[in-house]
């Protein structure tokens, strides 16, 4: 026997210099808000405060909206398409110099492991950049038409999972497209919003097109509400999404929302089964679980589910909870005391309601906010844990006996996001596939991202899509 | 495992193995190749590494002098600094065993084992006469590991009985003297499925470790092959109740190398085989890159490979 402790290797946060506090970005200027608010942002590993935060009201969301307006009619849509192109290539080739930095800031503000941050999110923020700067000039073949324009100002606004990848998300796609925009960072992960801005300035990109305005629920409803924007993209909560569609109801805007989802991966006894119990690993303790297309459901084969449960639990222990700074941390901090909570809330549901909860046996840091991998086993379809999205490191299990009963546990949900499938044989792959109710389905693997390919859900996940030419064209509005 | 050891039985019982998803192991091997081992982890991974070392060779160039060359590093590796560990073993063709032995026996390293390569490495192209008598006459020479490689041939084209008999009689003949690594050689299995089912016909034959390659051939021990044979000895323990070893060989050259090597053996198998009675390296070149950082976490800068010997 020995130990082979890893001893802490801390990602250096001598990159990134963070401001005491944080003005709005409007016309490609850093400008004290008209609220005169601030709030502050915390470190979700410490607790502790990180910078003050600009408060946007409905005069500060005003005047970025003004500024989009103007951008949009004065220079953005006046700009040949390849030259919007070439920004887009710029910011792209910015970004992916100052990966490091952002990587840094985003784990410091959010809790997610380094490791995440540069290896995932970053280098994925890049490759949206790089993916849309091409379509810049060749929005006909979009499939909205020979004539396709944009919508004019677009209101965004983003969660706190994925904040630089939301953004990218968002961002990327509506300038490609010839919008500009009003962006609303979650209030929790504003730091790399502004640090993109910042890109944006270095980048030379013309005032207005992009501006950044901070806030929580109330500058939100100041975005979605205001007359002069043509268009709502919303990534967040399935809540909040029929807040906003209820609100822009009989108006004029689009709208394009990614909500929510309960997604189930389902394990065949004929997967191959350790790479099964990987994916299952990454389906939901990637990222925390703050991950809207998490794999949150397992739906395991009932003749494989003890021996995949065992293997489940030994690859669960080797998980290393902890510092989100230090370069072996597979999962990090729980991004607020409120999710934590939520958290918290619907893991005594789980337990009050008969499931069997079981957590990798870990020291919690004592500050900031933690959860342990947690799974349930002995859930049923009528559980709360089954149903509601936990946002969290907490896995159910339910059982299957059939590919039927599979399909139709698995689409037994309000949501439809995604799903994943596992199994050597390639038939019962798409028998599965084609049966299944959500908008991105995975087969033998899970979470993984590329800007080329489309993601969005049925029901209750959401309306659009993002990524891809299906996403652009959410940008576009067809002519004749 | 398995009702009788007949061919049918053999076939039946492999094939109720689960498969492997290629994609998905190298994934896993690569998010674990950035584990960052720093300070006194990599202190303590680099002395384990070289008390893991088989410091090998295997050259039709081998001598004497050459050997004792070698016998010599395996007991101090670093002259100049007694803390350095031994070695885990020497390993040797059989005709060179026994001056390994005795060389060994007389500069102060009786507690390393000389390990033989046997019947017919590297090919394993002769009659079953022919590699019992190789493995007899390194026993004899004093080998008290006899790393032997399968039939990758009878493999491939499916006589897997042939392959189980072969590694059972090979045992017989090792006895009590000798442990029996078994060399799957898996730059000629190809695929991780075919890694699993040799790691488990070697298994269940009776091997004291699983070893992935002769060396003389690539790609030898990366790091998907290690991964999936480390799973097998895991799941074969939680099925019986038996630890077997792994022993990479071939193609691990660096520190770094090494030291993945050892994250893979702890992530995977778990803490409990980073002990050299379950998890050897082999290789030559290793040693001296390990020797260098291990000057390096000391001194505090790196030393010219003057400062190393060449045996």
């Amino acid at each position: 026997m020995s130990a082979f402790e890893y001893a802490p290797a801390l990602e250096s946060t001598s990159i990134v210099q963070i401001a005491e506090s944080y003005k709005l970005f409007i016309n490609g200027k850093f400008v004290a808000p008209k609220s005169g608010k601030y709030f502050p942002t915390i470190n979700p590993a410490t607790g502790k405060v990180l910078a003050k935060i600009a408060e946007a009201n409905s005069k500060d969301v005003d005047l970025a909206v003004e500024a989009a307006r103007n951008a949009y009619a004065k220079v953005w849509s006046k700009m040949p398409a390849a030259e919007r192109g070439k920004y887009l290539y710029r910011i792209a080739r910015i970004l992916q110099e100052r990966a490091r930095e952002f990587a840094v800031l985003e784990t410091l503000d959010n809790g997610k492991p380094i490791r995440e941050s540069r290896d995932t999110d970053i280098p994925l923020v890049a490759a949206h950049f790089f993916y849309h700067a091409g379509w810049a000039d060749k929005l006909q073949y979009a499939g909205v038409g020979s004539a396709a324009k944009p919508y004019g100002v677009v209101g965004q606004i983003i969660p706190w999972n994925f904040p630089m990848l939301m953004l990218a998300w968002k961002v990327a796609p509506a300038l490609a497209a010839g919008n500009t925009v009003v962006l609303k960072p979650a209030e929790t992960t504003s730091l790399t919003a502004l640090l993109f801005a910042e890109v944006c300035q270095q980048a030379g990109l013309p005032d207005g097109v992009v501006n950044i305005v901070t806030g929580a629920g109330s500058t939100g409803s100041a975005i979605v509400n205001h007359p002069g924007i043509d268009k709502i993209a919303f990534t967040g909560s399935t809540q909040v999404g029929k807040l906003i569609a209820t609100a822009i109801a009989g108006s004029k805007k689009a709208a394009t929302l990614e909500l929510g989802g309960k997604a189930a991966n389902i394990v065949f006894d004929d997967a191959a089964i350790d790479e099964a119990v990987e994916g299952i690993v990454n389906g939901i303790f990637f990222n925390q679980g703050h991950v809207c297309c998490a794999g949150s459901r397992l739906l395991v084969q009932e003749n494989i589910h003890d021996e995949l449960l065992e293997k489940l639990k030994v690859r669960m222990s080797h998980i290393r909870l902890g510092n989100p700074l230090d370069k072996n941390t597979d999962i990090g901090a729980i991004n607020s005391e409120s999710q934590l909570q939520k958290i918290q809330e619907l893991t005594a549901a789980g337990d009050s309601e008969g499931a069997e909860r079981w957590s990798v046996p870990c020291e919690l840091p004592a500050e900031g906010f933690w959860f342990p991998p947690t799974i349930f086993t002995g859930v049923s379809q009528t559980h709360r844990i089954a149903r509601e999205e936990i946002f969290g490191p907490v896995l159910s299990v339910l059982t299957f006996r059939t590919p039927q009963e599979a399909i139709e546990k698995a689409n037994n949900t309000p949501f439809g996001l995604s799903a994943g499938v596992w199994s050597e044989k390639g038939s019962k792959i798409l028998w599965t596939a084609s049966k299944l109710r959500a908008g991105v389905i995975w087969a033998n693997t899970f979470n993984k991202f590329d800007p080329a390919s489309p993601f969005g859900g049925y029901k209750e996940s959401g309306w659009g899509r993002e990524g891809g030419r299906h996403g652009l064209s959410a940008y576009l509005k067809g002519g004749n | 495992m398995i009702i009788d050891t007949s061919e049918s039985s053999l076939k039946a019982f492999l094939r109720t193995l689960p498969a492997v998803d290629e994609v998905g192991v190298n994934a896993r091997a690569a998010m674990l190749a950035t584990r960052s081992i720093k300070t006194s982890s990599k202190s303590w991974a680099i002395d384990t590494a070289i008390s893991m070392v088989d410091l090998t060779t295997l050259e039709g160039a081998d001598t004497p002098g050459k050997v004792r060359a070698l016998c010599a590093k395996a007991v101090r590796p670093d002259a100049t600094d007694l803390s350095v560990p031994s070695v885990g073993a020497i390993c040797v063709y059989n005709d060179m065993v026994k001056v390994a032995r005795q060389t060994l026996d007389q500069i102060g390293g009786k507690d390393i084992p000389v390990a033989a390569v046997a019947t017919a490495f590297p090919s394993g192209r002769a009659s079953f006469k022919v590699k019992a008598q190789d493995t007899q006459d390194a026993i004899d020479a004093g080998a008290a590991e006899i790393d032997m490689v399968i039939d990758r041939g009878a493999f491939l084209s499916g006589r897997y009985g042939e392959v189980f008999d072969e590694i059972v009689k090979i045992k017989e003949i090792c006895g009590e003297s000798a442990h029996l690594k078994v060399i799957l050689e898996t730059g000629e299995l190809v695929t991780l499925d075919n890694v699993r089912k040799a790691s488990y016909l070697a298994m269940i034959a009776g091997a004291d470790f699983i070893k992935t390659s002769t060396g003389k051939v690539t790609p030898a021990a990366t790091a998907p092959v290690v991964f999936v044979m480390l799973e097998a000895v895991r799941d074969y323990y939680s099925a019986t109740g038996t630890r077997i070893g792994v022993k990479p060989a071939g193609g691990i050259r660096n520190t770094k190398d090494a030291i993945k090597q050892l994250v893979l053996v702890n992530e995977v198998a778990g803490p409990e085989w980073l002990t050299p009675s379950l998890f050897r390296i082999g290789a030559s070149a290793l040693l001296n890159d390990l020797l260098m950082q291990r000057m390096k976490m000391r001194d505090g800068y790196y030393a010219s490979p003057s400062y190393v010997t060449l045996d």
